[in-house]
């Protein structure tokens, strides 16, 4: 299958890792993937701040850029989310737009839905032996609602030991400009989610969005806990060999 | 901006309690301070979050019960005008008298001058968040009226002298030894022995209460809800005092949002089995008190009804807001919210708290006066899953986002950010940028303000050695 990568701004930017590890994954599952490079950001920073009229341009540029392809993945729960949830409302009257947005959203998957419901594969054939704690991340659970989709594709990862996480459901305090604007709210929100990642004993705390990894990472990193946080692309994209 | 039917757009300032002194991040800042307050929040919330949880589970049609509270809702907002009118003749013609309220400052005009004609001095109240919302118990004392409240968690704020902070368990924040405290000192008559063990505590506030409403004729509730066409009014609480309010006093005023209202009676059927369940994650509400108008020879025999506005038409007019409307005064977001679990309802500054309140408080004193509300929450999306009538909370955030005055400096970078981004060639320009420069110093330490509060506690990742897409184009 041919597949287009929303790669997001954060990831191509901050987290080439994961972007890559979609790619190279998709890849040895025998897909076709192409990055169309006038791709930047999908608008969600500005939506949720408040600046939807900012947002317009780049929810156009979005839909421009991938209304080509059959099929999109994106290693973000969250910016998937937006591109579903919220690319059409910002189009507003502009109905066309809204449709040709509708159109791409309803093409778009975040990578544990596209592996299992359009490419029917639970077990990815990877190999990743450590302790792992998945968090499950609120726009994934709660706006894409993939449910235990990343669970059962991590289950299949040889030599992985996967714990499960406490509280798993709540939010780590990221929000996007939540976690600047509201920085003390979103620090006791950390603390609970490092608390809950400490407590069950993994190695690696992995999720599906690279914004919340950064988040609980930075957190885990300034403590100098020596859990690290790994994309679930990464760890899919992990074999023996 | 629309006005109807000549009726001020938002709520007043100077009356009521839906505007705090200071924004939810400089309030909240002080809440998180407080280690005890960030114990009893999380040890309650987790405690109610659980057994609502356990008792939702028992319903297989609960996802179906939603549907139905939330299409009734949509209905009724739909015709409230024709509702409302239904409603004021069914209460006139079962021997009530309806008042129609524009502001905070009408309702309490109304309820003063009611009371003032009864000639008594003091009035029982039942736990209403209406009248918390428009300041009626300072209206009424500065008026000589003292107003006793019955809800017990209610008699510990007002005792306290302090404000709610939570819709459902407005005292949420204080522990049993600090409510003996306040008993201990405020409370008349009280025995100077009393320990902190809560049925002691309960009886203290039974035996000083039940003086109070035995001797007092005149009572102000709140509604849950109003049937309009039957003209019954129904409150829903679990202690008893609403019964003893609305049954035992000569005179009634029930003071109640215009949004209140449900069609019809069967429609009661929906949502006395959604509010407990979601709310205190009973099965059944203890005590559901509902009368039509006066009844000869039995329960108060003048009944007035008050129906406030205070904003209420300017959240119907918004299309994407007025769901706030729906809400149904469970708690249920609050219970969820992670936010709300670490700051406390104090936080919000209005009666209001949780999720709820940030979208509600807002609306009903126009987005300037609440400016920082909308932005108190991480958008994670719990309080849209718990809300028993569907609320899609987090979506009237980002619309109430877009509606909020916006710091001059974070306009600029937000507009030269899109920009940007809209400039795939000066975007691959910026990350290049972004990777040289390196704005934060020492292992991503020290970031200049405002983003300094993410580096108060976090770490930024090391930038990496290439981009995504200067990798794809090498490789």
């Amino acid at each position: 299958m041919r597949i287009a990568l929303f790669v997001t701004c954060l990831a191509d930017t901050m987290f080439p890792a994961a972007a890559k590890a979609t790619v190279l994954l998709l890849e040895r599952l025998g897909h076709e993937v192409v990055f169309p490079p006038e791709q930047t950001c999908c608008g969600q920073m500005h939506i949720n701040t408040g600046y939807q009229k900012d947002a317009l341009p780049l929810v156009k540029r979005h839909v421009q850029t991938f209304e080509r392809f059959d099929v999109v993945v994106a290693p973000s729960g969250s910016c998937v989310g937006s591109v579903r949830h919220q690319h059409a409302m910002v189009a507003g009257d502009d109905t066309k737009l809204a449709a040709r947005a509708s159109a791409v959203a309803s093409r778009t998957y975040e990578l544990s839905e596209l592996l299992i419901d359009v490419l029917g594969v639970e077990d990815v054939g990877a190999y990743y032996p450590h302790r792992v704690t998945y968090h499950p991340t609120c726009h994934s659970l709660r706006v894409l609602r993939v449910g235990d989709k990343p669970e059962r594709l991590l289950r299949n990862v040889r030599g992985l030991d996967l714990v499960e996480l406490p509280a798993a459901e709540q939010c780590c305090g990221f929000g996007g400009t939540f976690s600047v604007k509201n920085a003390d709210t979103s620090t006791a929100m950390l603390a609970d989610k490092m608390r809950h990642v400490l407590d069950t004993g993994a190695d690696v705390c992995t999720a599906g969005d690279a914004s919340c990894l950064m988040h609980i990472g930075g957190g885990l990193s300034r403590l100098r806990t020596g859990v690290r946080t790994v994309h679930l692309a990464e760890i899919l994209a992990s074999t023996e060999a | 901006m629309s006005t109807f039917l000549g009726m001020p757009v938002h709520a007043p300032r100077g009356v009521g309690h839906l505007r705090g002194d200071e924004s939810f991040p400089a309030a909240a800042r002080t809440a998180l301070a407080d280690s005890q307050l960030r114990r009893n929040l999380q040890h309650a919330t987790t405690t109610i979050r659980g057994k609502s949880g356990r008792v939702i589970a028992e319903l297989p049609d609960w996802q179906e019960l939603r549907a139905a509270g939330s299409a009734l809702k949509a209905h009724t907002m739909a015709h409230l005008p024709e509702l409302l009118e239904q409603l004021e003749e069914k209460v006139t013609a079962a021997g009530g008298v309806v008042h129609w309220a524009a502001d905070a400052n009408e309702a309490n005009q109304i309820v003063t001058d009611l009371v003032r004609a009864t000639g008594s001095s003091r009035v029982i109240k039942v736990k209403s968040m209406a009248t918390q919302e428009i300041g009626l118990n300072e209206a009424l004392e500065a008026a000589g009226i003292t107003p006793v409240e019955t809800d017990l968690a209610e008699l510990i704020v007002q005792l306290g002298n302090d404000k709610p902070s939570h819709i459902l368990v407005p005292a949420i924040h204080r522990n049993r030894s600090e409510i003996r405290e306040i008993f201990l000192r405020a409370m008349p008559g009280v025995d100077p022995s009393l320990t902190d063990d809560p049925p002691v505590l309960a009886g203290a506030a039974r035996r000083y209460l039940r003086e109070t409403f035995l001797s007092t004729t005149v009572a102000v509730s709140g509604a849950n809800f109003a049937i309009a066409d039957t003209g019954t009014l129904a409150v829903v609480e679990s202690e008893g005092n609403g019964r003893m309010c609305l049954t035992l006093p000569e005179t009634l005023i029930t003071v109640m949002g215009i949004e209140k209202l449900v069609p019809t009676w069967q429609d009661l059927e929906v949502f006395l089995q959604l509010l407990p369940r979601a709310s205190t994650g009973e099965r059944m509400n203890p005590y559901t008190s509902m009368w039509t108008g006066v009844t000869p020879g039995d329960g108060p025999q003048n009944f007035h009804l008050v129906l406030l506005d205070n904003g209420r038409t300017a959240v119907l007019a918004d299309e994407v807001g007025r769901q706030a409307l729906h809400c149904i005064r469970c708690s249920a977001c609050l219970n969820v919210c992670p936010v709300y679990e670490r700051t406390g309802g104090h936080a919000y500054g209005s009666v209001y708290p949780g999720p709820i309140g940030a979208v509600l408080s807002p609306q009903l004193t126009g987005v300037e006066d609440n400016a920082s509300l909308p932005y108190a929450s991480s958008l994670c999306g719990a309080c849209f899953d718990a809300c028993p009538v569907k609320i899609d909370i987090p979506s009237i955030l980002v619309h109430l986002r877009n509606q909020a005055p916006h710091p001059r400096t974070e306009a600029a970078v937000m507009a030269a950010a899109a920009y940007t981004m809209d400039h795939p060639r000066l975007y691959a320009s910026a990350q290049r940028a972004a990777k040289l420069s390196r704005i934060a110093g020492r292992r991503g330490r020290g970031l200049p303000p405002p983003l300094n509060g993410w580096t108060a506690s976090r770490d930024l990742p090391a930038p990496p050695p290439e981009t995504f897409r200067d990798w794809w184009r090498n490789r």
